[in-house]
């Protein structure tokens, strides 16, 4: 896990209390199909959030959030980077990943579109249901993407909504 | 009503999280789909599920849900109690179906998240 202070970059295995001015930046990388560590980043970018005291419904929408990016890294990438930067009144969530691309993203964002395989189905998820999810629970999405390149998801949410 | 009384009308076993039983339950959601449980449910929720899997936990740490029934008598692995615990995730498992499990909650006057939300106006 890496921390910047004030863009100095610091190594530190946790992040504590959180100054005023002060910005945390946590990076995890994701490993595509690896469904046995899908959590652990949203996981533990969940549980800073709660050590620096940011409202519970507010850090419940930041880890749906990241869960379903990350999710959608493992079930549709090959691999991915999360970061996650939290400012005192807002966290911003990068979710960028080398894999298949989306070709239509009004379609993908639409509730019930998946391409999810049955063995992603089986273990209850593939509804189609995770980009509108993101939209709906950050106040800024954007999604970009290229075909047989990847794809880069970036939300906001704000602590005070 | 608190986890303790949900345990007593499933004739539900305690699989872990003796600790939290006395937590309230704002509403309850049954799915096998972690998608609709993501997209759905509220803070709070009691999630029932014929799903035993490791990314159920997951499901509910994120959601913030205040425990899991497990239904039809389905016992998770140990590595997932053991991620249970860890999130402070109380677990039980109840040999009544899906569809039982809910019926029984529901007359007992636990709602589902639509109609919390109605009610409580968030
Ligand atoms: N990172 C990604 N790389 C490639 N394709 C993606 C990616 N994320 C989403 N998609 C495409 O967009 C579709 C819709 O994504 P969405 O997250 O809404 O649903 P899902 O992942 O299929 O199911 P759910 O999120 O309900 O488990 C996916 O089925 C897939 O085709
Ligand atoms: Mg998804």
């Amino acid at each position: 896990m890496f921390c910047t202070k004030k863009g100095y970059a610091v190594v530190r295995e946790r992040c504590c209390a959180m100054e005023d001015e002060q910005t945390i930046v946590l990076e995890f990388t994701l490993k595509g199909s690896d469904f046995n560590a899908a959590g652990e980043t949203s996981s533990k970018i969940k549980k800073v959030l709660q050590q620096i005291g940011v409202k519970s419904d507010i850090i419940r929408r930041i880890a749906i959030s990241s869960y379903e990016a990350e999710m959608n890294v493992i079930i549709h990438a090959y691999q991915g980077k999360v970061r996650a930067t939290i400012y005192p009144d807002r966290t911003e969530l990068v979710v960028e990943d080398e894999g298949p691309g989306i070709a239509d993203i009004g379609l993908a964002m639409q509730e019930g579109y998946s391409t999810a395989p049955d063995h992603v189905r089986e273990m209850g998820f593939g509804a189609g249901m995770g980009l509108p999810n993101m939209a709906r629970c950050s106040d800024k999405f954007d999604i970009q993407s290229a075909v047989e390149e990847g794809t880069k998801i970036t939300m906001t949410i704000f602590h005070n909504a | 009503m608190n986890l303790k009384e949900i345990q007593k009308m499933l004739e539900a076993e305690l699989v872990c999280g003796a600790e939290w039983l006395g937590r309230e339950v704002a509403c309850a959601c049954g799915a096998d789909l972690m998608s609709d449980v993501l997209a759905f449910t509220k803070e709070r929720t009691l999630l029932l599920t014929g799903m035993t899997n490791i990314q159920v936990i997951r499901t509910a740490e994120m959601s913030d849900c205040v425990g899991i029934v497990f239904v039809r008598g389905k016992k998770p692995g140990q590595d997932v109690i053991e991620l249970a615990i860890e999130n402070k995730l109380p677990l039980f498992v109840t040999n009544f179906p899906m569809y039982e499990a809910c019926g029984v909650l529901y007359e007992k006057g636990l709602c589902g998240c639509a109609r919390a939300v109605l009610r409580h106006g968030g």
